[in-house]
C-alpha cells in the first residue's frame, strides 16, 4: 500500500555504482553499535550513554550484552551530555548516543563546557545526522552540527563515508584522550575503500585522482562525488575526490592541494550552506591566496524541502546527475572548460 | 454534540489515522492512538479555535508538545474545516507540507513541536501574553510520559506557578511507555500527581478515553491562580488490540494484513456503537 521508498541512487548511477564495483556494506549506525560493542567488551570502562535512543543508536544488543555497560537518562539530552562528561571525568570512556539534531541543539552548551572546555575524554555520537530521518522534518535534521561545534574549541569531529571509515572513527574515538564527535546516518552504505586505505585522524583520503574538478565531499555525500567524477570521466572530464572524514582538525594540506591541482573545487555536504565543510575549505584556500573557482554544495539557507532523505538529496543536487552538472557548471562559467 | 457522536468520530479518527500512516509507511502509531480522544475532546467540546477564528488574539490555542503523534492532530484539523482532508494522501511525501511534526506550514498548527520538552514553555509565555492582556481565553498542551524527563518541563513547570498561570492547561498522556519500554523502566517520572502538586499545579487525574469525563475535566473551571494539569491515564495503541501496550507501536507501521485487522475491529466496534444509537 506505502509507496516504496525512493532509492539514493538513480537507475543510472546504480549502472555507475556496478561499473566501479562497489560493495553494499550496512549503515554506518550498525557498524557503529557493533564496533563499540567489541570495544566495550574488551575495555569494561567502556559505557553507552543513551537518551531513550538505545533503538535509534541499535545498541539493542549492546544493552543485551553488557548490560552493566549501558546508562540510560530518559528524554533528557542535556543531562545525558552532563553524565557524559561526568563519567570521563571519573575515569570511564563514555559515549553519549542521541540523535545528532537534538545532542547538538539541545545540549550545544553542554557540550560546550562540560565536555570540551573542561577537556573530559568523552565522545559523542550523533545518529541519524544531516537529513536521515527525512519526511520527520527540521526538527529532526542535524543542518546546524559541524557549524556549532567547529565554533567550539578542542573537540575532534568525525564524518565517516562508509563502514571503515565508521570503525576507525569509533576506534579512534575510543583511545582519544579528548572530546570526540562522530556523526553519520542510518541508510546503507557502499564500500569506498581498499584494504590498503590507512586511517588517521586529520588526514584526509583521496579516493580518485584527477586535475580538472575537484570534489572534497564528507559523510554519506562522498559516495556521490564519486560516481559524479565517473559520470564526468565519460565526458573527459578528470575529477578527484577526497573523503573530508575529520572535519576538525581540518586537513588543510589536502584541501590546498585540490585548489591547486585542480580548475575547480566542488565540496559537498549533508548540511548547511553556512558553517560546514565548504565554508571551512574556502577559508582555507583564500587565506593561502589559492584563488580557484569554488560550489559549496550542501542545504541552502531555507526549509527544508519535505522528503525522504534520497528526496532531499535529490532536491538540492547531491546526486551524481546534480554533482556533475554543477562541476560542469562551474567550469563553464569560470571559462576554464578547455 | 452528544457523547454517542463524539464517540463515533473518535473511532473514525483512529480509522483516518491508520490509512495515513500506513499510506505513508511512516508515522507515530501508538502515541497517536492513545491520545486521539483527548484531541477530540478539546476540538469538539472545549477549545475555541476553527478556521473562521484562527486570525483572532484571542482564540484558544493548544499546542501538541508531543509533536510525534501529528497524525492525530492532522485528521482532527482536517475534520475541523482546516484543510481538505484528501490533503494528507501527500503526508511525508516531497514536497509535502504534512511533514512527520507540526509546523505552521499546516493550517491550524500554531507553533512547529517535534524536539521534546518545548510546549510548556512555549504555553507560559501564551498564557502570560493573555494575563497581561487581561484576556481570557485558554491555552493547552499536550505532554507525553517518557517527555517528561525533559528538564525543560520542570523549568517552565515553576514558572506557570510564579506567574498564577490558571488560564493554561497541561495534559498529559499517561500512556506510561516511551520508545526503549515502560517509563518506570527508563526515566521513572512517578509519583508525576504529586510532583505537579508540590510545584504549586493543580493536578486532577482522569480516564484519557472517557470523553465525557475529559470533557468535565476540562470544562472545569480552573483553579484560582494556579495551572492545571490534567493527568490523562490512556493505553499506547488504544482502539486497535494488537497495537495496545506494545512497545514497539511507538512508531511501528501496520503491513497491509494488519491494516487490514486493524480497520475491521475499527469497523466492528462503530458498528457497536451505531447498533447502540438506534
Ligand atoms: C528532544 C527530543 N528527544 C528525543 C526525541 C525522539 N522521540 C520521539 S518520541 C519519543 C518517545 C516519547 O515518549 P512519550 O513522551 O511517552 O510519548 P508517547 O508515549 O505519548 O508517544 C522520543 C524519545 C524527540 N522527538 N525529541
Ligand atoms: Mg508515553
Amino acid at each position: 500500500m506505502s509507496a516504496p521508498a525512493p532509492s539514493l541512487f538513480s537507475p543510472a548511477a546504480q549502472d555507475v555504482i556496478s561499473r566501479l564495483g562497489l560493495k553494499k556494506g550496512r549503515a554506518n549506525l550498525e557498524e557503529f553499535a557493533s564496533t563499540l560493542q567489541e570495544l566495550a567488551e574488551q575495555d569494561r570502562q567502556i559505557l553507552a550513554v543513551t537518551s531513550d535512543s538505545r533503538g535509534s543508536g541499535k545498541l539493542g544488543p549492546f544493552g543485551k550484552a553488557l548490560p552493566q555497560q549501558i546508562v540510560e537518562v530518559g528524554i533528557a539530552e542535556q543531562n545525558l551530555v552532563g553524565i557524559t562528561a561526568g563519567l570521563a571525568a571519573g575515569e570511564k570512556k563514555s559515549f553519549g548516543v542521541s540523535p545528532a539534531c537534538f545532542l547538538t541543539a539541545r545540549a550545544l552548551e553542554q557540550i560546550k563546557n562540560d565536555v570540551c572546555y573542561s577537556d573530559v575524554p568523552a565522545t559523542l555520537i550523533g545518529i541519524s545526522a544531516g537529513v536521515s530521518y527525512g519526511a520527520l522534518g527540521s526538527t529532526h535534521h542535524s543542518l546546524h552540527d559541524l557549524a556549532a561545534l567547529r565554533a567550539i574549541a578542542n573537540i575532534t569531529i568525525l564524518v565517516p563515508a562508509d563502514n571503515f571509515e565508521t570503525r576507525e572513527a569509533i576506534r579512534a574515538a575510543a583511545s582519544a584522550s579528548h572530546p570526540v564527535y562522530v556523526r553519520f546516518g542510518k541508510a546503507v552504505m557502499f564500500n569506498l575503500h581498499t584494504p590498503a586505505t590507512k586511517f588517521e585522524v586529520g588526514k584526509a583520503i583521496k579516493l580518485r585522482e584527477g586535475t580538472d574538478v575537484a570534489f572534497i565531499g564528507t559523510g554519506e555525500t562522498v559516495i556521490h562525488c564519486l560516481l559524479a567524477a565517473e559520470k564526468l570521466s565519460q565526458e573527459g572530464i578528470q575529477s578527484q575526490v577526497v573523503s573530508m572524514h575529520t572535519i576538525k582538525p581540518l586537513d588543510a594540506n589536502a584541501i590546498l592541494e585540490a585548489g591547486r591541482e585542480c580548475r575547480a573545487v566542488v565540496t559537498v555536504e549533508e548540511h548547511s550552506v553556512h558553517g560546514g565543510l565548504g565554508e571551512a575549505c574556502a577559508g582555507v584556500l583564500m587565506q593561502a591566496g589559492v584563488a580557484v573557482p569554488l560550489r559549496i554544495v550542501g542545504f541552502p539557507d531555507e526549509d527544508t524541502v519535505t522528503g525522504s532523505q534520497a528526496d532531499i538529496f535529490r532536491h538540492y543536487g547531491v546526486s551524481m546527475e546534480g554533482l556533475a552538472k554543477t562541476a560542469l557548471e562551474l567550469l563553464e562559467n569560470s571559462g576554464s572548460l578547455a | 454534540m452528544t457523547d454517542h457522536a463524539l464517540q463515533l468520530k473518535s473511532i473514525q479518527y483512529r480509522q483516518k489515522l491508520l490509512r495515513y500512516i500506513t499510506e505513508a509507511g511512516a508515522g507515530h502509531t501508538g502515541g497517536s492512538l492513545s491520545c486521539v480522544d483527548i484531541l477530540n475532546v478539546l476540538y469538539n467540546r472545549i477549545m475555541n479555535v476553527s478556521p473562521d477564528n484562527f486570525d483572532q488574539p484571542d482564540r484558544d490555542r493548544y499546542i501538541q508538545s508531543k509533536g510525534h503523534s501529528v497524525e492525530a492532530l492532522y485528521v482532527v484539523l482536517a475534520d475541523q474545516g482546516f484543510y481538505p482532508e484528501a490533503e494528507l494522501e501527500t503526508l511525508c511525501r516531497y514536497q509535502s507540507p504534512f511533514v512527520g511534526h507540526p509546523t505552521r506550514k499546516v493550517p491550524g498548527i500554531e507553533m512547529n513541536t517535534g524536539a521534546l520538552g518545548h510546549g510548556l514553555p512555549i504555553c507560559v509565555g501564551l498564557a502570560l501574553a493573555a494575563k497581561l492582556d487581561g484576556a481570557r481565553h485558554r491555552i493547552f498542551t499536550l505532554l507525553g510520559d517518557g517527555e517528561l524527563a525533559e528538564g525543560s518541563n520542570w523549568e517552565a513547570a515553576m514558572s506557570a506557578a510564579h506567574y498564577e498561570l490558571d488560564n493554561l492547561t497541561a495534559i498529559l498522556d499517561h500512556n506510561t511507555l516511551q520508545i526503549t519500554g515502560h517509563t518506570h523502566d527508563v526515566c521513572s517520572n512517578e509519583p508525576v500527581d504529586e510532583k505537579f502538586a508540590s510545584f504549586g499545579w493543580y493536578v486532577v487525574s482522569v480516564d484519557g478515553h472517557d470523553l465525557a469525563a475529559l470533557t468535565e475535566v476540562l470544562s472545569a473551571k480552573p483553579a484560582a491562580g494556579k495551572p492545571t494539569m490534567v493527568i490523562a491515564n490512556t493505553v499506547k495503541g488504544r482502539g486497535v488490540s494488537f497495537m495496545e501496550n506494545v512497545v514497539s507501536w511507538h512508531h511501528g507501521v501496520p503491513s497491509p494484513e494488519q491494516y487490514e485487522i486493524a480497520q475491521a475491529e475499527l469497523t466492528q466496534a462503530e458498528s457497536t456503537l451505531l447498533g447502540q444509537l438506534n
